[in-house]
Parts: C-alpha cells; structure tokens; sequence
C-alpha cells in the first residue's frame, strides 16, 4: 500500500475517534454553560428565597417551589393518563393484532410522534381549553389537567413504541410454553409475557416521564401559566406554571446577567439534571430497549 | 520448500475456550495441504491465523511463531494488510460483496490503490480464467453477482483472490454449499492451482481431503495429531486416533 | 382445567381483546381525526399567495413565506452541522469502538443529549452560541442549538443501519486487504446509506419543528425583510404559529390554521419521504 494511503488512513481515524467522544463534550458543554449562567443565582439569591413559595419576579419574589410542584403535578397526572393507554395499545399491537392492522395503526402512533407540540399546543387551544371549561362548568379551561392530557398525547407514541419494542423481544418459545400448559393466549399476556418485559416496560415508562417533564409548547399554551401552589385537589383543574414554561416565556424579556436571568437559567440546571436522573435510570433499568430507546427519545 | 513454518502455535479465545494448543507444523509450497478432523478441531482458527484473520475475532492471547516470507507473522509489526494479499482466503458460504461481478473480482487490487482501466480489466479477466470463470461470465461482468449461481458465485470469490497474484489460497469448507458437479469443478480447479500456488484446504468431509490431499494434517480438539503425505494418512495413518476417524468410527 | 373454567377463561379472553381493542381505538382514531380536522381547517387558508407572500397588517393577513423560508434555512443549517458530525460519530461506535468503560460514557452521553428538554437547549444555545460567542440572535446560532438536539437521532440511526449489515462483507473485505476504513466506505456505508438518510429526515423533521430551542437564539416575529446572512434572525413557521395563536388580537382564525397546515406538510411530509426511503430499500437490497 502506498504511504500517502497509510498516512490518510491513520488522519480518517483519528477523525473518526475523535467525532465518536464528540456527545460525550457537548454533554459537558451543556452543563457548563447552564452552570456557568445559573450557579450565579445562589449567591445572588438567598436559598431561602430561592425555594420560598412565591413566584413573583417583577416584586422580586423567586421561589421555584410552585414551578417545581407545578411541572411535578402536571407530569404525574400525564403519565398517569398515557400509562394505561399506552400500555394496552404497546400489548395490542404486539400480542393481539393481526398483521394488516398493525401495519395500520403503527404509522398513526408515529405520525402521531412526529406532530410538532407547538400545534398540539395550538390544538389544545382551541379545541381542549373551551371543551374543558364547559364540559367541567370552571372559570377557564387553562388548567394543569388541559395540560396533562395534551402531554399523555405526546408521550403515548414513546411508551407504545418502547414497550411493544420489549414485548416483541420477549421469546415466542416462552408464549408457546404457556399455551401448551393450557393457558389463554390473555392468560400468557398478562401472566408471562409482559412480566417477561418488565424492564423494556419500565423503560417505555422512564422515557415517557421524561418527555413529559421536558416538553415546553403544548404545555405553555394550555396550562394558564399562573405560578400558585398547587396544592389542593382542584389545583388539578385550575392554572398551574412548569418549570419549561417558565423559562421558555421569561427568558425573552430578561436582562442579561440580571438576577432574573441567572435564576432561569439556575431553573434550566434542575431540568438538566432532573433529566439527567431519569434516562441514566432509564438505560439502567433497560438492556435492549436501549437502541430503540435511544432514537426514539431524540 | 516450506510456505509456513509454525511453532508452538496456542491460540485461546476470551471466553478462555483453547482452540489451538501447541501446534507445530511446516506447510510445503506448490502443493495442497489438507487440515481435517471433527467440528471444533481448530482447523478455520488456524486458518486464520495464517492471514491474521483473527484479528477480527475476540482472541485473547496467541502465542508461538508463525514464520512466513521469513518473517514472523505474529509480530504486531506485521503489516497485516500486505500480509492479506499474499495469503487469500476463500470461506465456505460464497460471499459475494454487494458489488457487480467486475468490481468483486477488482475489489483488492482497487483497495491496494490500482486504477489503471486497462490493468485492472487485464486482471480481472485472467482471475476469472483461472478460475474456469470466464466464458461464462464475460458478458455480465457488470451485473450483480448475486444474480449468479452459487457454483459461479464461489468461483467469483477464487477469482477475486487469485486476481491478487497471492502465494497462498486458504480454503474453509469451500464446497460445503455446493453440489457435487461444481464441487468437482472445484477440485479440479485446485489441482491445476497448485502449481502456481501453496493450498492449504480444510474440507467439510473426509472423502474430499482424501481425493485432493498431497499432504494432510489430522486436528483433534485443538491438537495437531498427525501430519504427513495424504497417502500415509488415509491409507496408513500412524496414530489410533487418525485412523478411528478415518475410518468413521467418530466424526 | 374442566369445562367450565376453560369456558370462563375464554369469555375473560374475549372481553380483554375486546378492552384492548377499545383503548387503542380511543387512541388511535383522535389522532387520525386531528389531523384531518387541522387540513380541514386550514386547507381554505392554503393558496399560491399565501405560500409566496410576506405578511402584511402586522402579520394578519398577506402570506407566510419569510417563516416557510426561515424554516427551510434553519433545517438545512441543522443539517450542515449535525449530519457529517453524526454520521462519523455512528461509524465510530458501529465500527471502530470496542465495548469497554469509555464507550459506555459515549453511550450514556447520547442518551442524556437524546433527553435534555429542548427549552434547556435553549438556554445552552443562548449562553454559548448568542453571547459567548457572540454570535447574537442568528440563524447561525440557532442552527447549531439545533443540530447538537438532533445530533443524538442521528448518531444512533447510523449506529443501527451499521450494525445491520452483514458481518461477512467486513470479512470478506479484510481478507482482501482492505484496511478498516476502506471496508467502511466502499462497503458498509453505501449498504447502510438508507437506513442512515432515513435517520437523518426524521432527525431533521424534529428540528423542523421545534420551537423552545430556537426561542432565543434566532428566532423572531417582526422581520421586515428575509434575513440576508446566517448572523441575522429569521422567522419560522413553528415560533410563528406560537405567536399568532397566543398573543396576536384579531388574528384571523383561518390564517392561523393554514400556517400549521403548512408546517403539518412539511414535518409529515419528510416522515412520508424517510418511509419511502426505508421500505425502497428494503425491497431492492440485494443480500
């Protein structure tokens, strides 16, 4: 081989090499710059203030706590709607459905994926918002519940397509042991195969919370914005402010290096490392969904 | 004289399995070398070491001397890729690469940097004549060589080795897929071969050793147990072990 | 199990189908029936001035081309930076990286990246790309927020149309004395080609239409004029559609669902093509 041919080898694979660790300092690059712009916030804002109750930038009040419980409340109740829907509709498409259909309904799941949010977001405006004031008889239909169900839409392409993914890997010799016990092919569903899954279920679950508590649009437009405690049990049905709203409708009217600015972005630390904790928990928990998994949260 | 002089060859996998233990051996040149013996014997990891194929595998320690051209092939010196040039090597399923029959067969002196039109049509055309290629493939040099035979299509993957000009061709089971007549096509193929170049062949029965072995070597769960002529192996071995499976009283 | 039992078992059987049957129905259909009921809506809106024309009445009427457009610079931006970096970075884990500690930081680096919320890209892009350096509020700035979002998708879409394909060409390869990347580029990449552009359309059509990232880092509402180099700002169709829904008064209902049809066609319209691509591939491979 000629020397010019070794020597361009040796470059394309130091490129090659060095584009592979290239994820690894952007992640490093993120947190840096988060850090860089948000740690600020501690030292110009007491941490007593910081995680007070109070929500009220312009008088100078910045407790994240209603932020925190609002994104808290608005996920939890979204997973809980998009838990057994896309569960059953994961086993569905797996275990139940005939070919043809299946080959029908998994592009709708997808198209349903690739639905940009600001037009769901649009969508709850428009339709959820109304239809949720009257249907419920309150005084507007920006609640933390419009919220939740726009983010379960939005998640439910993930769990689907995560689960039914770790349903597909479970070994068909494991379902015909179980039907040559006598049991129903129901029986088997519920008693040997999805326990077979349960990791690549768990994950589905995991990647879904996660898109929840990180999407921004939909959630900005449906939720009221209204930064209260959401503490009682019909704070469910009244406006409520996440952490991504927040940041996503102050950022533009805030000075630069100001102490409002600092704490948004102080904000966008918790976000990172909330996420952060949950895919690690996620690919932990996960041994083959991983790949699936990997495209699919992108 | 000798193609390969191997001493003390041990070569173990990471799952710790030993797939060649002490192996010496000196291979003629100019002649067809027969590796035979039950599943698992070792024959393909030896193969492979021969053209450092191994590398791609997950070994996790070889030890000993592989001597060839004079030097120790081994040596993490080596350069490999020359190395794979002269030593080509034909698998037991035909692989054709995804590429039409021409550039198959071009593929290595196109990758050794030969653009050159003209040589690179003179090449191909004389390795699908050795190959008994030729004739019927003159005309569809340009289509896909899935679209031939399997018989043509493992003709295609000797062709692509021989355009090289290689010392040596390693052969794996290299009929194992194919049917009797294109296996003895083959056979036939190698004996004219072996004028012009060392053969060393591990055959996927023991009928086909037997007919085309000038010299063989019985491997046996990793071990070298006998080597010699083809005749005095299959006619009258030395060792009881040879002669059982020989004889088909294990396989 | 007598008689009786199995029959119960069944009905149970039969019920449970027929719940799943239900839920994914209920889950499905909506979905079908958004869509449609958005074209219905928006379809009306759609005409050749429309695509063609600048806004006009602060935004209320006239058409939307300065978004379609802004769209479009802001995708193919995406493209330029995360397309190449992606692509090599999927053929060093399929290919080159052996599977120990530092691989499994590159691993769970990916995924992080793949779950970061697009808002905290936002921040990321304001405070490295706007101020840092110095870039300001850019199509620049906000193409390279978005393309370290979308670099995730593709790095592990080309890691998988890698990995499928045949072990047996790589060795076949570097038998005939094909170093490592000659094996790759004549080889393995052209055979994994469909797979990787199907991963990086659907890559793309996210960062199509994504709004949080670009928030503050290029994207803005009054535009007087296109933008004219990669340093200015640009509208867009998804930041756009945010604004005429939520703080426009009077904006006419009909522009706003003409605008999402719009980008609806756009960001389907790729996942239509990245599907065509896939299952063409499919029937004309050759091993």
């Amino acid at each position: 081989m000629k020397n010019s041919q070794y020597q361009g080898n040796r470059i394309i694979n130091s490129v090659i090499r060095i584009t592979g660790y290239s994820s690894v300092l952007f992640v490093l690059l993120i947190l840096f710059f988060l850090l860089r712009e948000g740690l600020p916030a501690l030292g110009s804002t007491p941490l007593a203030s910081l995680f007070s109750l109070r929500w009220y930038p312009i008088e100078g009040y910045f407790g994240i706590v209603p932020l925190i419980l609002g994104s808290l409340l608005v996920t939890v109740i979204a997973t809980l709607i998009a838990l057994p829907f896309g569960i059953c509709t994961a086993v569905f498409l797996a275990e139940v459905a005939p070919s043809w259909l299946r080959d029908i309904l998994k592009p709708i799941i997808e198209i349903l994926a690739g639905i940009p949010s600001v037009v769901l977001g649009f969508i709850g405006i428009l339709v959820f918002v109304p239809f949720i004031r009257k249907f419920l008889d309150i005084p507007t239909g920006l609640t933390a519940f419009t919220g939740a169900l726009l983010l379960g839409l939005i998640s439910i392409p993930t769990i689907v397509s995560v689960a039914e993914d770790a349903l597909n890997t479970v070994p068909g010799s494991y379902r015909q042991a179980a039907l040559a016990l006598g049991a129903t092919q129901w029986q088997t569903i519920w008693h040997v195969t999805l326990p077979a899954a349960k990791s690549g279920v768990l994950t589905a679950v995991m990647l879904g919370i996660g898109r929840s508590l990180g999407e921004t649009m939909a959630v900005m437009m449906v939720t009221g914005n209204a930064p209260v405690m959401p503490v009682h049990l019909n704070s469910i049905f009244a406006p409520v402010r996440t952490m991504t709203a927040t940041i996503a409708s102050e950022m533009g009217e805030v000075a630069s290096g100001s102490q409002h600015y600092q704490v948004l972005f102080f904000i966008g630390i918790i976000l990172f490392l909330l996420s952060l904790v949950i895919n690690i928990s996620a690919s932990l928990v996960s041994t083959r969904s991983r790949g699936r998994a990997e495209r699919l949260l992108s | 004289m000798k193609e390969f002089i191997i001493r003390n060859l041990s070569v173990k996998y990471s799952d710790d399995n030993e797939s060649l233990r002490n192996v010496s051996i000196e291979i003629e040149s100019h002649a067809i070398t027969v590796l035979f013996g039950p599943a698992g014997g070792g024959k393909s990891t030896f193969l492979r070491v021969l053209n450092r194929l191994n590398d791609l595998a997950d070994v996790k320690e070889i030890k000993g001397e592989v001597i060839f051209n004079g030097q120790n092939i081994l040596d993490p010196q080596t350069d490999v890729i020359e190395l794979r040039r002269k030593v080509g090597m034909v698998f037991s399923r035909p692989v054709p690469l995804p590429l039409s029959v021409f550039d198959n067969v071009a593929y290595g002196l196109v990758m050794a940097g030969e653009h050159r039109r003209e040589r690179l049509q003179e090449a191909v055309e004389k390795a699908l004549k050795q190959a008994f290629l030729w004739e019927e493939v003159s005309d569809r040099l340009k289509e896909s060589a899935y679209s031939l035979s399997g018989g043509q299509q493992q003709r295609v993957c000797l062709a692509r080795v021989l355009a090289l000009e290689p010392d040596v061709i390693l052969l794996d089971e290299p009929t194992s897929a194919l049917d009797p007549i294109a296996t003895a096509n083959i056979e036939e193929m190698l004996r004219q071969l072996k004028q012009q170049y060392t053969i060393i062949i591990a055959p996927h029965n023991v009928q086909q050793a037997a007919r085309v072995a000038d010299y063989a070597a019985f491997f046996l769960m990793g071990e070298l147990i006998e080597y010699g002529s083809g005749i005095d192996l299959f006619q009258v071995p030395k060792d009881q072990r040879t002669s059982d499976y020989v004889t088909g009283r294990f396989g | 199990m007598n008689a009786t039992d199995l029959g119960k078992s069944k009905t149970i059987q039969a019920i449970g189908f027929s719940f799943l049957r239900l839920i994914t129905a209920i889950t499905a259909i909506p979905i079908i029936g958004l869509v449609i009921y958005i074209v219905v809506k928006g379809a009306p809106a759609i005409s050749w001035e429309f695509l063609s024309a600048a806004p006009t009445n602060g935004m209320r009427d006239g058409g939307i081309l300065p978004a379609i457009i802004g769209t479009i610079y802001l995708t193919l931006g995406t493209a330029i930076f995360s397309v190449p970096l992606g692509i090599l970075a999927g053929i060093y884990l399929a290919e080159y990286a052996s599977e120990n500690l530092w691989t499994r930081l590159i691993r769970i680096a990916i995924i992080n990246l793949a779950g970061i919320p697009s808002v905290v890209y936002g921040l990321f892009g304001l405070g490295l790309f706007v101020i840092f350096l110095k870039l300001g509020t850019s199509i620049l700035a906000a193409s390279l927020t978005l393309s370290i979002m979308t670099l995730p998708t593709i790095i592990s879409t080309t890691e998988e149309a890698l990995r499928s394909v045949p072990n047996s060409f790589r060795v076949v390869s570097t038998s005939l004395g094909a170093s490592k990347w000659q094996t790759v580029r004549q080889i393995t990449l052209p055979q994994a080609l469909p797979g990787i552009v199907t991963g990086v359309i659907l890559g793309l059509e996210r960062a199509a239409g994504e709004t949080a990232p670009i928030l503050f880092t290029g994207a803005t509402f009054f535009l007087p004029h296109l933008p004219s180099s990669p340093l200015d700002p640009t509208m867009a169709l998804p930041y756009h559609i945010y604004v005429i829904s939520t703080q426009i008064p009077g904006m006419p209902i009909q522009i706003q669902y003409g605008t999402v049809v719009v980008l609806l066609i756009f960001v389907l319209g790729m996942n239509v093509i990245a599907t065509l691509i896939r299952s063409n591939a499919r029937k004309k491979r050759q091993w």
